[in-house]
């Protein structure tokens, strides 16, 4: 491409450090970030490109009468419009199933929903004539819940579905209905009988959106064979390719994925949304189409975390022995299906939490509503659940007058443990030491004396007060409390997916020097995948210089980066293919230098280190460059994880996860009580993460994660009008995250126990983080105010006025 | 319409923008400037932060015609040279303060302008200071790291708020 402003390749080597595996070495991407060069895929820039819009419906749910775009067409500026009736190709994609169309026919499911596209020579040109849109709408009321989507007169929001779910369903609006059920009736009847204590409630999870702060956005460029150039930040750029190649009507391979800079992620590219109108109108017009979803956009953009309506019981003897648990977790999957089934899987099997209990009658399903579609969030399915169990697990306590942190570690799983899905846990899971340890981290200091003497007129920096600058209390009616909570996660895709990622690795000669060139088509996104690749190939090959090639869909898919899966599957396939290159140059050397030293033919280990082959004693024996010769090595390999099975689909057994995944924290919070609002004063995690390829990143997932975590507890939720499910708060002045004044100290203590099947011994560390960090948080407030506090975000009108004195 | 005006010492000049165009809108689409972030364009997250003669903006609120004549400041100015990066802009890669990245530039406008004025800030200052700047990956503790990393090394060096 020329005049284009569009990804390069990143050396690693001048970034700052080199270093291999296990070392906090810096960002290669670092520089490039700071100096504002680093080009993100709102960068892009091409020279006659052109502006593209999405026009979408104001309606949860209607009919479409017409469409009359002549007024749009006439505009100056305007290159195209498109609506259903233009589509080329196929006209529906999606992740699991295929039921989300590129552009409304005749009905809109969802506030937001696509209906045309319209490409102009200005942002704002397009935007305008997307307006001179005439769409005759016949309103429908919406369905927005279990009992509308399920009643007796439902109206079903896939008539005619068919899809690999279908089948199973007890009802059409039901994406996917898992139970998970274990111990026989008999038994489960007796564990009822048997329990001193139950508890039960209801919980509710509101919808969280992944805020990532880098809109959604890309260049797409028609080539001259016919096909199309998309630059774009994605999480998986060949499923991307492989939803949009039937829309485009084009053949794979020539729909072409670069990556360009993503500005964050977490879930919420997993499914596209520029992708096709970008390329449809760049097709239709033949010129590059650049299209950037403002924040407003970008709420209707994308899915969202599922909001959930939990129920659980959990029935223990009087020593604090939990006999059952019972749950049901009902999920909004909103219009469309994209990654519903899936979160459900998760939900259900991970639906009793990181204890070992004995009998377990659980469901988890997802509905087809007129809500905003729902998909995949940091924590996936498994988030909803933690807050509910670990909720459940404090009233427990309280009710059998036990220390909260006893009676979770009384009853935690550990190695060996059986999931309720009857999977062992044939790897270190450590839940019992993680709570002790947060729990012996010293406590933040309290004010001399509390608050009260503060109250009495006493000098004091409200900064560090709930309420902060807006300066609602000087002290009073302040209370500490202090909260728990631990949670488990999958890493990996489960339930029987053949994942895998791949690697291409080249090792040349360069000057003298030996290079390493790493391809992978594995999205980064702010998780410093780059950094830990390079790292791999350092160790694995002793090369310094390493340089990471942009991603792209022109190497193997590397699959999605999500499910803390992408130092598992690519830093696995990066390993797998390094060690196969380094295979290779030592049969060259046995071949072409056994003459000069014994150890090339006497079968003893030779490793790579610093540009040299040596011993297992250190004694290098040649030059990697002399081994090497004229002739680069290059291999492309997969990497697959172990195996997984689906789960069955009455009882839910089924060895069904690759890897778990555990973090714990504690919370410290000071509640104003008359007001009802909290100031976090500490949140600190400890986790185990196998091993930590580069500490420094992995510290910082664990601040990200934990802070979102406490975004869920205390503000983020997307709020839908009850009778409308229309969203009402789609921007940052109304959809709250936490700003560095919300955010407290995190001290992070990290444990390392290898898990013997995966590369290094690592753990996925991304998400689990995201799980306990919210119900912490509500521990601690339950703490300070004595108040069950059954929903998140929790609003200060449940605390202000029911606390008492 | 042409607006003129200075970015980072330099006279820049863009002609048929359109009124209702914002400065960052003209920095990143017209001057080949996109280091300034475009994370909401409703004036809450601080992504665009610039300095517009010499005082912390959102560029997205500013009109591009309001910058007519005036100095804008922004992430690409802060480097002192080819290859030499601000203390600044060095802390944040030292401390991991950069995951995605997307927050950085409006954070390092932000982050110099509290150096200059308060060389040795406290946490709750730099607290204070950065709060109109979001960033959704790093939960900010290595943003204050890296604030309080070139905080002391000015400090070692004597330089005091020259960052
Ligand atoms: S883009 Fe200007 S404040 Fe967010
Ligand atoms: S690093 Fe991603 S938003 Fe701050």
């Amino acid at each position: 491409m020329t005049a284009t402003r569009c990804p390069e390749p990143t050396p690693t080597h001048a970034a700052a450090s080199s270093a291999g595996i296990g070392a906090s070495t810096l960002r290669p991407d670092g520089i490039l970030k700071v100096t504002g060069e680093f080009a993100y895929s709102s960068d892009l820039w091409h020279e006659d490109m052109l502006w593209g819009h999405t026009l979408r419906s104001p309606h949860a749910h209607a009919e479409i009468r017409g469409i009359d775009v002549t007024e749009a067409v006439r505009m100056p500026g305007v290159h195209a419009v498109l609506t259903h009736d233009d589509l080329p190709a196929a006209t529906h994609y999606g992740l699991e199933f295929a039921d989300q169309p590129v552009l409304a026919k005749d009905r809109v499911r969802f506030h937001g929903e696509p209906v045309a596209f319209v490409a102009a020579d200005h942002p704002e040109t397009a935007r305008r004539a997307a307006a001179k849109i005439k769409v005759a709408y016949a309103p429908l009321p919406p369905v927005t819940d279990e009992a509308s989507a399920t009643g007796p007169d439902a109206v079903l929001i896939h008539p005619g579905r068919h899809d690999h779910r279908s089948d199973a369903v007890p009802h059409p609006n039901i994406v996917h209905h898992q139970p998970v059920i274990r111990g026989d009736d008999g038994a489960w009847a007796a564990a009822k009988a048997r329990a001193d204590v139950v508890v039960a409630a209801d919980y509710e999870v509101g919808m969280q959106d992944q805020a990532f702060l880098g809109p959604e956005s890309g260049l797409a460029v028609p080539a001259e064979d016919g096909g199309i150039d998309l630059y774009i930040a994605t999480q998986w750029l060949h499923v991307d390719r492989q939803q949009l190649a039937p829309v485009l009507g084009l053949p794979e391979e020539k729909v072409r994925l670069t990556l360009s800079g993503v500005g964050g992620a977490f879930g919420a590219r997993e499914d596209m949304s520029m992708q096709a109108p970008a390329c449809l109108l760049a097709m239709h017009t033949g010129r590059p189409v650049k299209m950037v979803y403002n924040r407003y956009e970008s709420f209707f953009g994308h899915v969202h975390r599922h909001p959930a309506k939990l129920h659980y019981e959990h029935g223990a003897t009087k020593d604090g022995e939990i006999l059952y648990v019972e749950y049901r977790i009902v999920l909004d999957g909103g219009a469309y299906a994209s990654s519903s089934a899936s979160v459900v899987g998760n939900a259900a099997s991970l639906g009793a939490g990181p204890y070992d209990i004995p009998h377990v009658r659980g469901e988890a399903l997802a509905l087809y509503t007129n809500n905003p579609p729902c998909g995949a969030m940091r924590g996936f399915g498994a988030v909803q659940a933690c807050f509910a169990y670990e909720a459940q697990l404090d009233k427990l306590a309280a009710k059998l007058g036990m220390d909260r942190v006893e009676l979770r570690r009384r009853n935690a799983v550990g190695e060996g443990s059986l999931m309720p899905t009857g999977q062992e846990i044939d790897q270190p899971a450590p839940v019992a030491e993680l709570l002790r340890r947060v729990k012996a981290l010293p406590l933040p200091p309290e004010r001399d004396g509390g608050w009260g003497r503060a109250a009495a007129g006493e000098d004091v920096d409200v900064r560090s007060l709930p309420g902060g600058l807006s300066n609602t209390s000087h002290g009073e009616g302040i209370r500490r409390g202090v909260g728990y909570a631990v949670g488990i996660k999958n890493v990996g895709y489960s339930e029987g997916f053949d994942d895998y990622s791949t690697a291409k690795v080249r090792l040349e000669a360069v000057a003298g020097e030996p290079v390493v060139l790493v391809h992978t088509a594995m999205a980064e996104v702010g998780q410093g995948g780059v950094t830990v690749h390079a790292q791999i190939a350092r160790t694995e090959l002793g090369v310094d210089r390493v340089t990471i090639h942009p991603a792209d869909t022109q190497v193997g898919s590397a699959g999605s980066t999500s499910a803390c899966r992408q130092t598992y599957m690519t830093g696995g396939a990066v390993k797998h293919t390094c060690e196969l290159v380094r295979e290779e140059l030592l049969r060259r050397g046995r071949e072409r230098l056994a003459h000069r030293h014994p150890a090339w033919l006497a079968g003893v280990e030779l490793v790579l280190e610093s540009g040299k082959v040596c011993t297992h004693d250190g004694e290098p024996i040649a030059d990697l460059v002399e081994v090497l010769g004229e002739e680069p090595i290059e291999i492309e390999a997969e990497f697959h994880h172990r195996p997984t099975e689906p789960f069955h689909p009455r009882t839910g057994q089924g060895a069904g996860h690759v890897q778990y995944s555990f973090c714990a924290h504690r919370a410290v919070v000071e509640v104003d009580t008359d007001l009802g609002l909290v100031k976090v004063v500490e949140l600190a995690a400890a986790q185990d993460v196998g091993k930590a390829l580069n500490p420094l990143s992995v510290v910082g997932q664990i601040h990200g994660g934990s802070t979102q975590g406490l975004g869920l507890a205390l503000m983020e939720e997307i709020q839908v009008s009850a009778d409308g499910a229309l969203i009402r708060n789609p921007s940052f002045t109304d959809y709250l995250i936490p700003t560095i004044l919300d955010t407290p100290p995190m001290p992070v203590d990290i444990l390392e126990l290898a898990d013997g099947n995966a590369p290094y011994g690592l753990r996925g560390v991304g998400e689990a983080p995201t799980l306990s960090s919210t119900p912490a948080v509500m521990s601690a407030i339950r703490d300070a105010t004595g108040l069950a506090l059954d929903r998140v975000p929790l609003r200060p009108e449940h605390i202000a006025g029911h606390v008492s004195g | 319409m042409r607006v003129t005006f200075t970015a980072n010492g330099r006279e820049v000049t863009a002609d048929e923008v359109w009124e209702g165009e914002s400065l960052l809108y003209v920095l990143r689409e017209r001057l080949g400037l996109p280091g300034s972030k475009n994370a909401c364009e409703q004036g809450e997250c601080g992504s665009c932060t610039v300095r517009l003669d010499g005082v912390p903006v959102c560029s997205c609120l500013v009109a591009a015609g309001q910058a007519q004549g005036r100095e804008v400041e922004t992430v690409e100015g802060l480097a002192r040279g080819e290859g030499e990066l601000a203390p600044i802009q060095q802390a944040f890669v030292e401390a991991g303060a950069v995951q995605c990245g997307f927050c950085t530039p409006g954070l390092l406008v932000a982050a110099d302008d509290l150096l200059k004025h308060n060389p040795q800030p406290d946490d709750a200052d730099i607290r204070e200071a950065l709060s109109g700047n979001l960033c959704r990956c790093t939960g900010y503790e290595k943003i204050l790291d890296a604030v309080r990393l070139a905080a002391a090394r000015s400090a070692a060096a004597g330089t005091g708020g020259a960052v």
